[in-house]
């Protein structure tokens, strides 16, 4: 019983940063002092949705654990976790990237923009709208991944941003459906509501 | 993932110093690859030294009429940028080939030429792989080998470089710059830069640790026809089976690189110098000792169906 006690707490320290924090103090302040990099923990922030937001994270904390475990922003998803999916696609500083593959401390100073902040139930965004009017969606799990995406995708081809399928290199390129499929192609929607989704951009690209 | 401690370097020549004075540090840039590889534990850096604050995101004509891309520059901004669309069409066709649209904001010229092969046996910790721990044998050379190398592989290693924006740096004879921890920089040709694996497949490149990529520079511009077509098991983000950079001139003569099928994008002078022969003659040159197995070997036909296709583009 004790045995059994002493190897779940062994594992309890070593798996958790908290736990070490509370037991060894003394091993935190000789290594904060030596560097700053040394530091369990390093503080981070950033601005979220409009909104400054301060943490103090575990450097290997992603962005996307960030968002969601620590500010409770839970529109975002974690699909994969490997960058294969696109479900915890958000926006930073205009661009979107897959919060998985990024650590939170990467992100300093930057500004990030996720589901909850393009729109609310009361105010959606035009891309939304059009999701709900489409039907761009079954389950919905991809959806905000979807939606973020589709918003700097748009962005992309407004800054003439050539891709895989863009016949000409000299030519501007606009927002067909197959430029749109080839650019939301991170997206993966495992209900296969594609043609609903190319559908709803297609609704906002025309404007 | 193992815990590792994090810092941002101010300057080229710092981030290369930290690096080198800890064995278990490494640089971090867009981080696409390098976080991947240390959820599963296959990477376990001690420390990271991430260097998005150098001022390594431009690109800038040089004196030579060729362009330099700094090492942070990008994929998007890189395939996108007026002057190489227009005179290195190849390379922004091999870079929007490349993963998605999300991945390409993030990844950076230097991140992705050192991107890591996708053997699927690399990526099962359960799996023996020389190359993830040197010596336990190779899973791949008994197991699977449809997306695995057909030449310039080992009896150690099968596995590929699985990029496409080098096997466009490859044509361009592009040449990656670095700095080294002591101030010291060098200049080492694309097709030096990636080793074959011999006996050491865990050593994939020339650097040294702690030595920084800073840029690459393409000479100027070749001119010509450019073509990066890539075959793959979906019309979009998937990495090559095969995939052939191609720059061809109005006399047939040019020069052609093939993607996914070694460790390195692989170009070879009697295979440029075979294009005014057809594509049957450029393989046979550029895949000459390869050594395939039954679920590879359809990568030299391919191969060759791949620049035939790019040969008849040229020719209408
Ligand atoms: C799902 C998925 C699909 C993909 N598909 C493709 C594809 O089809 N084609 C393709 O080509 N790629 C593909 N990729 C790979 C992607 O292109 C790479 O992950 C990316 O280019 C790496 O760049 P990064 O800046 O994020 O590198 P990081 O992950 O930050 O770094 C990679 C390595 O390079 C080192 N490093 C980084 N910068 C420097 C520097 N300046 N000097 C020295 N060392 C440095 C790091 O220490 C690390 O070891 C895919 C990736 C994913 C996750
Ligand atoms: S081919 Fe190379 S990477 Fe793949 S299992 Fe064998 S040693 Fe590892
Ligand atoms: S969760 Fe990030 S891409 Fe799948
Ligand atoms: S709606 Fe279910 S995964 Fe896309």
């Amino acid at each position: 019983m004790s045995d059994w006690n002493l190897s779940v707490t062994r594992r309890g320290l070593l798996t958790s940063s908290a736990a070490v924090l509370s037991i060894a103090p003394a091993i935190r302040a000789r290594a904060a002092s030596q560097s700053s990099a040394g530091a369990t923990t390093l503080p981070v922030t950033f601005e979220v949705n409009g909104q400054e937001r301060m943490l103090r994270l575990d450097p290997r904390t992603t962005l996307l654990d960030a968002l969601r475990e620590h500010l409770k922003l839970t529109g975002t998803k974690k699909g994969c976790d490997h960058g294969q999916c696109g479900a915890c696609t958000v926006i930073v500083n205009g661009e979107r990237i897959n919060s998985c593959l990024s650590l939170a401390v990467q992100h300093a100073g930057d500004q990030v923009t996720t589901i909850e902040g393009l729109g609310t139930p009361d105010d959606l965004h035009p891309l939304q709208e059009a999701f709900i009017e489409h039907d761009g969606y079954q389950c919905g799990y991809c959806t905000p991944g979807q939606i973020c995406s589709a918003v700097a995708m748009l962005g992309e081809i407004e800054r003439g941003i050539p891709s895989h399928v863009t016949g000409d290199l000299s030519k501007a390129v606009s927002a067909t459906n197959m430029e749109v499929r080839e650019r939301m192609s991170g997206n993966i929607c495992r209900c296969g509501a594609y043609s609903n989704i190319a559908a709803a951009i297609a609704d906002v690209a025309e404007g | 993932m193992r815990s590792f401690t994090y810092e941002r370097a101010t300057s080229p020549q710092q981030a290369a110093a930290i690096v080198a004075e800890r064995k278990g540090a490494k640089f971090l840039a867009g981080g696409t690859n390098l976080l991947d590889l240390m959820k599963l534990e296959i990477e376990t850096p001690t420390h990271l030294v991430d260097v998005q604050d150098l001022d390594l995101d431009m690109i800038e004509e040089t004196a030579e009429g060729g362009l330099r891309i700094g090492a942070l520059v990008s994929n998007t901004a890189l395939s996108a940028d007026p002057r190489v669309m227009r005179d290195y069409a190849v390379l922004s066709r091999a870079v929007q080939a490349g993963a998605s649209g999300q991945l390409r904001n993030k990844a950076t010229t230097g991140g992705n030429l050192l991107q890591r092969t996708r053997c699927p046996y690399f990526y099962d910790t359960n799996m023996p792989c020389n190359k993830r721990s040197p010596g336990s044998g190779c899973a791949a050379s008994a197991g699977y080998s449809r997306q695995l190398g057909v030449v310039g592989i080992s009896e150690d290693c099968i596995a590929t470089y699985p990029g496409d924006m080098a096997v466009a740096l490859a044509v361009l004879d592009a040449v990656v710059e670095t700095i080294r921890p002591d101030g010291t920089s060098r200049s080492i040709p694309l097709g030096d830069f990636h080793l074959l694996w011999g006996d050491t497949p865990d050593k994939e490149t020339v650097l040294e640790h702690g030595e920084l990529i800073t840029g690459v520079v393409l000479p100027k511009p070749p001119g010509g026809q450019h073509y990066y077509h890539k075959v793959r098991d979906r019309a979009s983000y998937a990495f090559a089976l095969v995939s052939v950079a191609a720059v061809l001139q109005p006399d047939g003569t040019g020069r052609v690189a093939f993607g996914g099928v070694a460790p390195r994008p692989w170009r070879k002078d009697e295979a440029d110098a075979a294009l005014t022969q057809g594509a049957k003659a450029v393989v046979e040159q550029a895949f000459a000792g390869s050594a395939t197995r039954d679920d590879n070997k359809y990568k030299i036909a391919l191969a060759e169906r791949t620049l035939a296709g790019i040969l008849a583009e040229a020719r209408s």
